[in-house]
């Protein structure tokens, strides 16, 4: 297959940027997203060019490290996967391609396609925990949890951090990433002792981190790449407003 | 000869003896120690939670931009624990057994002791700090079968165990951030050890974003560095996974321990084709459900549905029918080669078996199927673009995990004072073979529950000179990091990184892979050599040194694999037996099973660098078995 790509170059944080265009020739359609572009990097190279710059690792879906915008899309054109789980068969032949970073004013673009994620860290940080110390823990089956619960809390606890519900929102609100933190522990009797707290400091540091407000028009959880649903930023704002009724 | 400052005395007691006989160090001092940790895997992260929880302060590191995407994250199918929740007959003895059975006996038997001991606490400590286990119906935890076991004793959260315990692990590290005992250092890469008078007293890293080379000096260096399965270029490891850290610690007097034990994992998507950037793992747990087959005849190239039942050859179940299909991964692995080596390989390559569901879902129903490995099945359909509800898998081995790593003492010290080796990256416990769900059982036994008490040893039992970084050591170490990224950037060559890379996997792959013979050995390392010289003189590194430059991340990488490749070699050379997921051709059973030379190799190989130029020096450490007796390992 062949493709024409428009990919975002940018030197460093200070560089204003600009797309470029290349042509791609004879790529398999089996051949992976992140694989064609390692391909388009060998060509550069050998061109004597700099590559494309772009954060990777896992390649399985998994790690939440990459984070491309694809035709105006997080995470390219297919549902429920992420952009490294994407392969050419996707595109049409001839396809123009644009490839963009994220973009969000909280997440500041390094280099190319690779951009600062470190706020997402920073709202674990302030309450995105469970308090136990190593070594103080009760045996692990010493309270029951009931199935459906345990469920309920890994679908959340599925999240991988990669910031596509950012990029996705005209808001740039982090709201479902912090709603599946607040779902994943707050579900689970263990999470249960610092949940009100929890809720109001990770949302203070959402705010703080200069991410938008959500207005409900969910396309967070339309380009979510595990599926993360909506139904925790409703959990949350219960949360939210009980916390703040009985501070 | 190696001291592993093993314990004696009844196996049971060893751990809390010697736990107590540890020195201590007074709450309020520990702010006065640094210690440094590299690496927020599963061994980095819970190390770094625990020493801050108890006070010290810490300086945690990591190349990816998260400590949240350690590779640690990819792991599917679960860590295993002596709970005997199924009343089944398990135990920490059995656990332990197992082990070292399933490692070949090559392994120590102290360490293996206490980690099936500590196995019961990590899924405690896991589940308080909020890791969603998947349940039974009446809400207590669940378990899966893993192979080298007749018990059932993994613990799972559906096939993303590895992120969930990560995500506990980093969640834990985030809090001790947010209480100010660690502080983060994410996308640096630590590229050089400094040693003070034969101590280890920081590290020197590069800052991935501004490219600055930074030092950092501590009381004590502990790596979590994880594994070096990327030395063969394809391998189920996360792209940036790498030997650097281990490496350079080695250079700088570390010995590094059995390198050539490797271990190659039966159940990946076979390769597709030449642009392939690495292989994806379908977990062990399939193995519960799934059958292995491959038709009878040579060259029988039907569709698998047109194969009836009486011309399927399961020969794992027909070679080893007490543990069928769960054999552990080295015996899987090399049936596999052996069929396809036949010609009864099945696929366009010739190279895949298959991993049939089909009699499971007849017996269980599709929904049981989905519910239990419905995630891995999407990523195999998403991959190969197969439906393997209504086709069997087509598998095949690949590179996955590395037994070997620095040597550390029962302290998980390595012979350099002051440094520390957690997780993948130390060579500790799981022998020739490490048998699945035990590398996360590992990497959080070691920092969760190992290193908060032999650290207090450490600093407590030792008289510690004031170091800072305007020490000469340094500085040396800084010229040292700086001359050679200059030089990979001034090199001026034409080939790029990637080319090399691939070049190194080749060879690594066909003489340091699944089966290994003298011959092929010599040769690897000739022309290990050979590539390497190309490599620093043709090399191609473009961009510059004060920004993001993944391709000059990569080359030094590439460069130390080139290095470690060797020796892997060397090492595979000396070891003329064969013993788990080391298979020396000269050294077979009848029915070419691997055959283990007690007499001569019960030892565990460290190897002392000596200069590139110079042949390294092997250290040795016996090994001693009083427990559990070495056997012609069986599972038939
Ligand atoms: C696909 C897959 C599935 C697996 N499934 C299972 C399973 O089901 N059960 C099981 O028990 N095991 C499994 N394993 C094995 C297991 O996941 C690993 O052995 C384990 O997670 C390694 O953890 P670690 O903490 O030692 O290292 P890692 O998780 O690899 O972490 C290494 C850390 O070191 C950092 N680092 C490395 N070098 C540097 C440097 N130079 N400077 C700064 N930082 C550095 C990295 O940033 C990272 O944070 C699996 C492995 C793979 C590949
Ligand atoms: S590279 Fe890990 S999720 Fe895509």
């Amino acid at each position: 297959m062949n493709f024409t790509l428009r990919v975002w170059r940018q030197k460093n944080g200070n560089d204003s940027g600009k797309f470029v265009t290349y042509q791609i020739q004879n790529i398999s359609a089996d051949t992976s997203f992140l694989e064609m572009l390692d391909i388009l990097n060998e060509e550069l190279i050998a061109k004597g060019e700099e590559p494309v710059a772009f954060d990777h690792d896992c390649r399985e879906g998994i790690c939440g490290s990459c984070s491309l915008y694809i035709n105006g899309r997080p995470h390219g054109p297919k549902q429920l996967v992420t952009t490294c789980q994407t392969y050419m068969r996707s595109f049409g032949e001839g396809e123009t391609i644009t490839i963009e970073p994220w973009r969000a004013k909280p997440f500041k673009v390094l280099k190319d396609l690779i951009v600062d994620r470190s706020a997402l860290d920073r709202i674990i940080q302030a309450g995105g925990y469970i308090s136990v110390n190593s070594g103080s823990a009760p045996e692990a089956n010493s309270i029951a949890i009931p199935k459906p619960i345990a469920e309920a809390s890994m679908d959340a606890a599925a999240c991988i951090g990669c910031g596509a519900c950012v990029a996705a929102c005209k808001n740039a609100s982090a709201m479902l990433f912090v709603a599946a933190k607040v779902s994943h522990l707050g579900l689970l009797p263990q999470g249960q002792p610092e949940a009100k707290e929890r809720v109001v400091s990770m949302i203070a540091q959402m705010d703080a981190e200069g991410f938008g407000s959500c207005t409900n028009t969910y396309a967070c959880e339309a380009e979510c790449p595990k599926g993360i649903s909506v139904t925790n930023i409703a959990r949350l704002n219960r949360e939210f407003i009980s916390a703040n009724l009985f501070s | 000869m190696l001291d592993s400052k093993c314990p004696s005395g009844d196996i049971k007691n060893r751990w809390s003896d010697h736990k107590t006989n540890l020195k201590l160090v007074n709450p309020a001092n520990k702010r006065k120690h640094t210690i440094i940790v590299v690496g927020t895997g599963l061994a980095g992260a819970s190390a770094a939670a625990s020493l801050g929880e108890l006070g010290y302060n810490v300086l945690n590191f990591c190349f990816q931009d998260s400590a949240r995407r350690a590779h640690s994250i990819a792991a599917q199918g679960g860590i295993n624990a002596a709970k005997n929740y199924k009343n089944d007959g398990d135990s920490i003895y059995r656990l332990f057994y197992d082990t070292v059975k399933g490692g070949d006996y090559r392994a120590r038997e102290s360490n293996v002791y206490r980690l099936a001991e500590l196995s019961v606490n990590i899924i405690d400590q896991s589940v308080a700090t909020g890791v969603p286990f998947a349940r039974e119906y009446g809400g207590y935890l669940d378990n899966r079968s893993f192979g080298g076991a007749q018990v059932s004793r993994t613990f799972y959260a559906r096939g993303q165990t590895g992120q969930q315990l990560l995500l506990g692990a980093y969640s834990s590290l985030m809090r001790q951030v947010n209480e100010g005992t660690v502080k983060m250092y994410e996308r640096y890469e630590m590229l050089d050890l400094v040693m003070v008078n034969g101590y280890a007293r920081g590290i020197i890293a590069r800052n991935l974003v501004t490219g600055a080379i930074e030092k950092f000096a501590g009381d004590a260096v502990v790596l979590g560095t994880g594994g070096y399965g990327n030395v063969y270029f394809l391998s189920t490891n996360a792209m940036g996974s790498n030997v650097t850290a281990a490496w350079r610690a080695h250079k700088r007097g570390a010995y590094f321990g059995n390198p050539c034990y490797v271990q190659i994992h039966p159940t990946c998507i076979p390769v597709s084709g030449e642009h392939q950037s690495k292989l994806t793992l379908m977990s062990e747990s399939l193995r519960n459900d799934g059958r292995v087959w491959v038709p009878k005849k040579a060259g029988d190239k039907r569709h698998p549905s047109q194969i009836p039942e009486n011309e399927r050859d399961y020969y794992l179940e027909e070679r080893y029918p007490s543990f069928g299909n769960l054999v552990p991964r080295d015996v899987a692995s090399r049936a596999a080669k052996k069929v396809c080596d036949e010609g009864r390989g099945v696929g366009a390559s010739g190279l895949a078996v298959y991993l049939d569901f089909g009699a499971a879902i007849n017996r269980l129903g599709k929904e049981k199927i989905k519910e239990k490995y419905g995630n891995l099945f999407d990523m195999y359909e998403e991959i190969t673009n197969e439906n393997p509800y209504e086709l069997p898998m087509r598998i095949y081995p690949a590179v996955h995990y590395t037994m070997g790593g620095l040597w550390v003492d029962y302290n998980l010290m390595s012979n350099v004072p002051g440094l520390f080796v957690l997780g993948e990256a130390n060579f500790s416990d799981h022998g020739a073979n490490r048998l699945g769900a035990s590398a996360l059982m590992q990497g959080l036994a070691d920092g969760y529950f190992v290193i908060p008490y032999t650290m207090g040893g450490y600093i407590g039992g030792t008289k510690l000179e004031k170091v800072d970084t305007n020490h000469p050591a340094f500085e040396e170490a800084v010229k040292s990091v700086k001359d050679g990224i200059t030089k990979l950037l001034n090199n001026g060559g034409t080939k790029s990184v990637d080319y090399y890379h691939k070049k190194l996997g080749k060879i690594m792959w066909d003489y340091v892979g699944m089966s290994r013979n003298e011959e092929g050995l010599k040769k690897a390392i000739a022309e290990i050599k050979e590539l390497r010289e190309d490599y620093h003189k043709n090399v191609r590194v473009l961009g510059e040194g004060e920004e993001v430059n993944q391709s000059l991340e990569k080359a030094g990488r590439v460069a130390d694999f080139l290095e470690l490749g060797e020796l892997m070699a060397r090492d595979a050379l000396n070891r003329r037996e064969s013993c788990g997921g080391h298979f020396r051709e000269e050294s077979q059973t009848e029915d070419n099973e691997a055959k283990r030379d007690d007499e001569n190799f019960s030892y565990v190989a460290a190897w002392e660098f000596k200069g590139l130029d110079s042949e390294p020096v092997m250290h040795k450490e016996e090994l001693a078995f009083e427990y559990v007796h070495p056997s012609q390992r069986s599972y038939k």
